[in-house]
């Protein structure tokens, strides 16, 4: 424990002040997305206000949305659809995209051809039209927009991850290793992996950033998160009629959206150069 | 003293540590008379480059210098500004950097960047520079000194680079030039050439020259006076000559006694047959009739015996890494076998047993990238035993243990990941894990070419001591003859991929040799001034060969015209000793005596 927290000392350290303000602003949002229900002072739907458009007061520290809502608390469970539909596709797009990089790495040869040419195939569909399609056709539902996110953002990781991976495997470590008769399996976790995983974690953020901005897209396009939820897109279109009288209830989600987002890429550029330096 | 070309007196530079700063260069001081050539010798890591880039005004991000005074001529160079280096770099002040291959932009013409510095000091218009750049790579020995300048770095070879290098940096006719290296990364049979062009060269430039270098044996053809370094800190300085029969310190001794090394003679007595390879031939590309497009090891057959020693030396290109490659399998032999203690051996890795894996092991050139990065010593350790041997938890930790101990490592280091280790240190876990496996048969690929001479020497030293107390047989890759001479019960040299010639110990002490065997061993430098100088060109006496004929012909100085540019040369043999060409031993023999004369 005291060695997990002693690391976590030098690594606060260690990070740049862009770095920092990142960090809060990152681990802020996921509180808010942890906690946001429990701590949400009004329900997500209840009609709560006789006005609409409110401004902030004791009662409604965000004012009320376009039907009298609670904005505080519908930004809170809003958060929450972000964050972790983001999170969740963004770790499926890199888990699956470099679980293939790394096969298409090690086994080399017709494999990697093939693999790299389908990736080639998907990467010129235009992912928003291929989201509006399939949202057209199967009609929009959380984990359609998972699979729609996570297929999109495969083959930009599979390539990085490739390039990574094609740097690493030429190595003599990973000649040593399958001297050894080791699996394709270890070599791919144990030899290969850990020597990317830096490099591999800012690319983690930065799809997570994008999935949050495609995610949000498809909502203001009315796409994304249907009604009565909402996530921080649909928050913005919703209460878009708003903006006339500057109401919090569209400057606050809008906000959200571009805190998180910075944040996270305060965060990622910061961890590169902590990273050289260990 | 003031009379010196250059004066460098008590130089100290520092760098800036979380501790403070700490100097990499302590109190320093020498004097070069006009013209001389005074070289810096040490170990990495004892500020020999530091101190050749301070003349040219220039420390490495970080360091400073601290102290201490540079003159050049009546230049202080401690005290110009960056517009007086600007005017000294390049123009008084010139550099020959280790790799020309790094130095050269490979997207432009030579001569745009020989002449470079003419042009950015005004010193000439074009056509008089251009003029002036082929009268150097004239006076450097350079093949079509007229067209050599209108081609692209990649397409001339490594020692031509390299001489090219040179004449960039002498034709501001510099009063001062720095060669860091400049033969370190050349084979050497061209480093003999090279070594010889930069000679003439310096000596019709009269430039003042500090020649950078860890080979005893060049700096003795090269320099005047010898400066020898040690943690920053000069050990020694004088003559050349005087330093080189008389050193006075004990660490210029120990330098001496690394530069040529020495085995121990006692031959084990010899046991069964472990390994043995028959006709192998491999290489890449698309296979065409059993034989890959790009053939690298063709045709070569050995035997070792139980306890063993075979070296391997050839330049580079000859095929000696690839052969290790496809004894351990990571390269599929496209014909031929190679059989382990009687037992053929599949030719790919995938279809080997565990067990065979086991008894093959391979040792890497650079244990730099050999390591994995992200794994500590004692994981890296312990994965072949729990892999071959089963080996879990305290039983492993106590085999790593005694493998660091084997390998003569501290034992704390288990903890440590490799990053944290010094080139030495991280040779020796590299030779540890393949010991980890108990193999019978140990492949050492270069295993001492990236490390500094006394380095080096220990871990050879090690390598054989192991070998003799653990009984595995060992072939021993290698570009340096001296070494392999010194530890080698068998040689084998590789030419082109093709064995050109195999003796056992004695019969590589007593020779003749091979054409190309004589000029490898007549291209290792002499630990004596001079010698340089007694070496004759070796002219080749046809310059093309063919397809299925002698692959040395295009370069061999004593080829038969009407012989050897019409049949293949045969495979000659006699006890203990095989050669493949058209000469008989008795006159190789006389021509070796020739040569040597």
């Amino acid at each position: 424990m005291s060695a997990a927290t002693s690391r976590a000392r030098t690594f606060m350290r260690g990070l740049p002040v862009s770095g920092k303000i990142g960090l809060v602003l990152v681990l802020f949002w996921f509180v808010a997305a942890m906690a946001g229900p429990f701590v949400a002072p009004y329900s997500v739907s209840a009609f709560v206000d006789y006005d609409v458009f409110s401004p902030s007061s004791r009662e409604f520290w965000l004012g009320s949305d376009y039907l009298g809502r609670d904005v505080l608390s519908r930004l809170l469970w809003g958060a929450r659809y972000t964050i972790f539909l983001g999170l969740g596709a963004a770790l499926i797009a890199c888990t699956t995209g470099t679980a293939l990089a790394l096969t298409a790495a090690i086994r080399g040869g017709w494999v990697d051809e093939a693999l790299a040419r389908t990736m080639d195939t998907m990467i010129s569909i235009p992912s928003k039209i291929l989201a509006l399609v399939l949202v057209a056709a199967f009609g929009s539902s959380l984990t359609l927009l998972l699979i729609i996110a996570s297929i999109t953002y495969i083959p930009g990781n599979f390539r990085i991850s490739r390039a990574l991976a094609m740097n690493v495997v030429g190595l003599d470590f990973v000649s040593v290793a399958r001297a050894r008769g080791e699996s394709a399996r270890w070599i791919a976790l144990r030899e290969i992996l850990p020597n990317m995983i830096h490099p591999w974690l800012a690319d983690l953020g930065l799809r997570f950033v994008f999935i949050v901005l495609l995610l949000s897209g498809l909502s203001f396009l009315g796409l994304g998160v249907q009604p009565p939820h909402a996530d921080l897109g649909s928050l913005v279109r919703e209460n878009v009629s708003g903006l006339a009288f500057g109401a919090a209830a569209i400057i606050a989600p809008a906000i959200a959206i571009a805190t998180l987002t910075v944040g996270a890429n305060l965060l990622i550029d910061a961890l590169k150069p902590v990273d050289d330096k260990a | 003293m003031s009379s010196a070309h250059v004066e460098v007196t008590s130089l100290t530079i520092a760098v800036r540590t979380p501790g403070g700063e700490r100097a990499i260069v302590d109190d320093v001081s020498f004097a070069i008379p006009r013209g001389e050539v005074l070289a810096l010798i040490g170990e990495s890591g004892s500020g020999k480059t530091t101190i050749a880039l301070s003349l040219l005004g220039h420390t490495r991000f970080g360091a400073r210098i601290a102290g201490g005074t540079i003159r050049v001529g009546d230049t202080r160079v401690d005290q110009l500004d960056r517009a007086g280096l600007a005017t000294l770099r390049g123009r008084r002040v010139t550099y020959v950097a280790q790799s020309a291959a790094a130095a050269f932009n490979p997207s432009r013409p030579i001569m745009s960047q020989v002449i470079e510095p003419l042009l950015v000091h005004g010193l000439a218009t074009r056509a008089e520079a251009e003029a002036r750049a082929v009268d150097l790579f004239r006076a450097l020995a350079l093949p079509a000194p007229e067209e050599i300048g209108r081609r692209y770095p990649h397409q001339v070879s490594g020692g031509q680079l390299q001489r090219l290098m040179a004449a960039m940096a002498l034709i501001t006719g510099p009063e001062l030039v720095i060669l860091d290296e400049p033969t370190t990364a050349l084979d050497v049979t061209t480093q003999v050439d090279v070594l010889r062009a930069f000679k003439n060269a310096l000596a019709q430039a009269g430039a003042t020259a500090i020649y950078v270098s860890h080979d005893l044996a060049v700096v003795a053809q090269m320099a005047d006076r010898i400066a020898v370094l040690n943690g920053g800190k000069l050990i020694e300085e004088g003559p050349a000559a005087e330093l080189l029969a008389r050193p006075k310190s004990e660490y210029a001794r120990t330098l001496f006694a690394a530069a040529r090394p020495k085995g121990d003679t006692a031959s084990p007595a010899p046991g069964n047959v472990v390994l043995a390879a028959n006709t192998l031939v491999a290489g890449y590309g698309k296979m065409r009739d059993g034989v890959p497009a790009i053939p690298v090891v063709n045709d070569v057959s050995f035997t070792l015996h139980r306890g063993e020693a075979l070296g391997v030396i050839g330049e580079s290109g000859s095929g000696k890494s690839t052969l290790a490659r496809v004894i351990a399998g990571l390269l599929p032999a496209a014909s031929g076998e190679v059989a382990l203690a009687g037992e053929v051996l599949p030719p790919a890795l995938a279809d080997r047993s565990r067990e065979q894996l086991r008894r093959v092991q391979l040792v890497f050139q650079n244990a730099d990238t050999a390591l994995n990065p992200a794994q500590r010593v004692g994981e890296i350790l312990a994965r072949p035993l729990r892999l071959f041997h089963g080996l879990n938890g305290a039983e492993a930790e106590a085999r790593v243990a005694e493998l660091l101990d084997l390998t003569q490592l501290p034992r704390e280091l288990a903890g440590r990941r490799s990053t944290e280790l010094s080139g030495g240190q991280k040779q020796r876990v590299n030779l540890a894990r393949a010991l980890a496996a108990e193999p019978e048969v140990l492949i050492c690929d270069e295993v001492t070419s990236a490390l500094d001479t006394v380095v080096g020497a220990a871990i050879l030293k090690l390598i054989d001591e192991l070998r003799q107390r653990l009984g595995f047989a060992t072939v021993f890759i290698s570009h340096d003859i001296s070494t392999v001479r010194a530890f080698c019960d068998q040689v084998l040299v590789l030419y082109g991929g093709t064995a050109v010639e195999q003796a056992d110990r004695a019969r590589f002490a007593a020779g003749p040799h091979h054409p190309y065997t004589c000029l490898l061993l007549e291209s290792v430098p002499a630990l004596e001034r001079g010698w340089l100088e007694r070496q004759p060109p070796r002219e080749a006496a046809l310059r093309d060969g063919a397809e299925g004929l002698c692959r040395f012909l295009p370069r061999c100085p004593v080829a038969i015209i009407g012989t050897c540019d019409r049949v293949a040369a045969p495979l000659r043999s006699r006890e203990g000793h095989a050669w493949l060409c058209h000469h008989e031993p008795a006159t190789l023999a006389a021509q070796h005596a020739e040569a040597v004369g």
